[in-house]
């Protein structure tokens, strides 16, 4: 325990009310950019993880009644090892994609759809996609496999280069947060060379006025780096309500990518604040040693 | 108990502020140090306080020559000397309670120990009722007896004392050299500096004149004056 009244009250001076305020922002900032990196990271995970698993086998418009090719091509994927289900998509459902362009007012048989079959994948199958390709064209002349790749491939090199620059933000956002909290902490120092003297020449081994201002730092860079990480945390909360809130137009609408942010992620956020204080604390720390190097 | 040979000394790459100082103060001894604004003398009681080291010269104290100690080894040495600096140094933000206890906290002295010894200080200085009071709600005669308070409170062996006296009027200036006499009587050897050579005569004590960097012999400062 500290003794009453050896607790050095700097805090009390404008010099070191900047250290939790900047704390506070530092944190803040650094929270953000967590989130934006790991919430990237699901998107590009669950965006995998939806479009693998399945294919899309698409058919031209059926020329008649009694046009087989959507019977033959399901033939030929059920056949095949390594696919799960074969589901044509029907007409209604088909129109419904459509709709937001085409609007309601159409009927279906006006139209010469293409049909669709959505495949999906047994996860841990590898079908040789090049020899289902052939087959379904005998069987189907004219059917086109979508196995999403192209899609998938731009989509990731999309999302790994954001994801790199979030990274790099994130990590000028620490770099930054680092220095300025040192920096806080030195300038809150610096108007307490007088006190920091005082106590050497009273005798006080180096450590012991370290660890003054050690605990000091600490406390108020928890204090900042708490309310930093309590705006972060609002802030997020609200952007995932608006992610929610978006999706309520339609399954398909998402205005902004979700953050799906979990468990562990909100770890990560909260280890913020205590990241925020060791630093303050080893400034603290070896800017009062450095000082007390100068005395004899 | 403070001997010094031959000491200079400079701040930084400055010149040299003391020269030659050759110098005795012995167990129980009472010193006085005038001489006039930047001659010198808050340099001096640094050097003895362990506050600078000298550029030149030998400093010895409590019998121990200081180029022989290690860094480690001058806590101990510090916490036998007491400390009135000129400008006070009184933390604004502890009561003066709290600054008188300081000191005895840094050395670890428990708390139900340190309070009746805090609280007696307080009230020889003549502060019985200003216990609870910040330094900057005192006068400068006030916030002076509670530097003297936190000065003795450790009961050092050596006491140095700059320009204790510098913001009272006469009748407490000779009160605060009461108190010297008495913590002199009790054993502890001082050294003060003051500007006041009319007091430091009164008193019949030595007087060690500084002028320019270097000590007069007392003879010739009872010249000069
Ligand atoms: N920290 C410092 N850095 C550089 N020079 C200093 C420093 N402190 C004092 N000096 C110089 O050392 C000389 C002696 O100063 P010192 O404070 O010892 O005088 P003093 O006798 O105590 O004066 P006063 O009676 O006004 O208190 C002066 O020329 C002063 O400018
Ligand atoms: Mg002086």
């Amino acid at each position: 325990m500290n003794p009453p009244g050896l607790a050095i009250p700097f805090g009390r001076d404008g010099g070191s009310r900047f250290l939790p305020a900047l704390t506070m922002l530092m944190v803040f900032l650094a929270g953000l950019a967590l989130a934006a990196v790991m919430g990237l990271e699901h998107t590009l995970a669950d965006w995998n993880r939806g479009l693998t698993g399945t294919l899309t086998v698409e058919l031209p418009a059926a020329t008649g009644a009694g046009d087989k090719s959507l019977a033959a091509a399901l033939a030929v994927l059920h056949a095949t090892p390594g696919i799960k289900s074969a589901t044509p998509i029907d007409r209604a459902a088909t129109m419904k994609l459509i709709e937001p362009w085409l609007g309601t007012s159409l009927s279906p048989a006006d139209l010469e759809l293409p049909r669709l079959i959505d495949v999906r994948l047994d996860p841990t199958a590898r079908p040789d996609l090049a020899a289902l390709r052939a087959k379904l064209t005998q069987a189907a002349p004219g059917s086109v496999l979508d196995d999403h790749q192209l899609w998938l491939d731009s989509l990731a090199r999309f999302a790994r280069s954001a994801e790199l620059t979030a990274l790099a933000v994130l990590a000028l956002i620490g770099g930054v947060a680092v220095l300025s909290v040192a920096f806080a902490t030195r300038t809150g120092l610096a108007v307490h060379r007088d006190i920091i003297e005082l106590l050497h020449l009273m005798g006080a081994r180096d450590g012991y006025i370290a660890r003054q201002f050690e605990r000091q730092a600490l406390r108020l860079a928890l204090i900042g780096g708490v309310a930093g990480l309590a705006l972060a945390a609002t802030a997020l909360l609200a952007l995932e309500h608006a992610t929610g809130a978006a999706a309520l137009f339609g399954p398909g609408v998402t205005l902004l990518p979700a953050l799906h942010l979990r468990g562990w992620n909100w770890a990560m956020l909260v280890a913020l604040p205590p990241i925020a204080g060791l630093v303050a604390m080893a400034t603290a720390r070896l800017t009062v040693l450095a000082t007390l190097r100068r005395l004899p | 108990m403070v001997r010094f040979e031959n000491v200079g000394m400079r701040y930084g790459t400055g010149p040299e502020v003391l020269r030659d100082i050759t110098l005795r103060l012995d167990a129980g001894s009472f010193h006085f140090l005038t001489g006039p604004s930047g001659a010198g003398k808050t340099s001096l009681l640094r050097l003895i306080s362990l506050a600078e080291r000298p550029s030149r010269g030998l400093v010895s104290l409590f019998g121990e020559d200081l180029t022989r100690v290690t860094r480690a080894a001058l806590a101990p040495l510090r916490r036998k000397i007491g400390i009135v600096f000129q400008d006070f140094r009184l933390i604004p933000h502890l009561s003066a309670f709290d600054n008188v206890a300081l000191p005895l906290r840094v050395a670890g002295v428990a708390e139900a120990k340190l309070r009746d010894n805090v609280r007696e200080i307080l009230e020889w200085v003549g502060l019985a009722d200003k216990l609870e009071a910040r330094p900057p709600t005192l006068s400068g005669g006030q916030q002076q007896r509670v530097a003297i308070a936190r000065a003795v409170v450790m009961r050092p062996k050596l006491l140095v004392a700059d320009e204790p006296t510098g913001n009272v009027d006469d009748a407490m200036a000779q009160r605060l050299m009461r108190l010297f006499e008495e913590l002199n009587k009790l054993g502890t050897t001082l050294i003060v500096a003051t500007h006041n050579a009319v007091l430091a005569r009164q008193s019949g004590r030595t007087v060690l004149h500084l002028e320019n960097g270097e000590l007069a012999t007392a003879a010739a400062a009872r010249a000069a004056s």
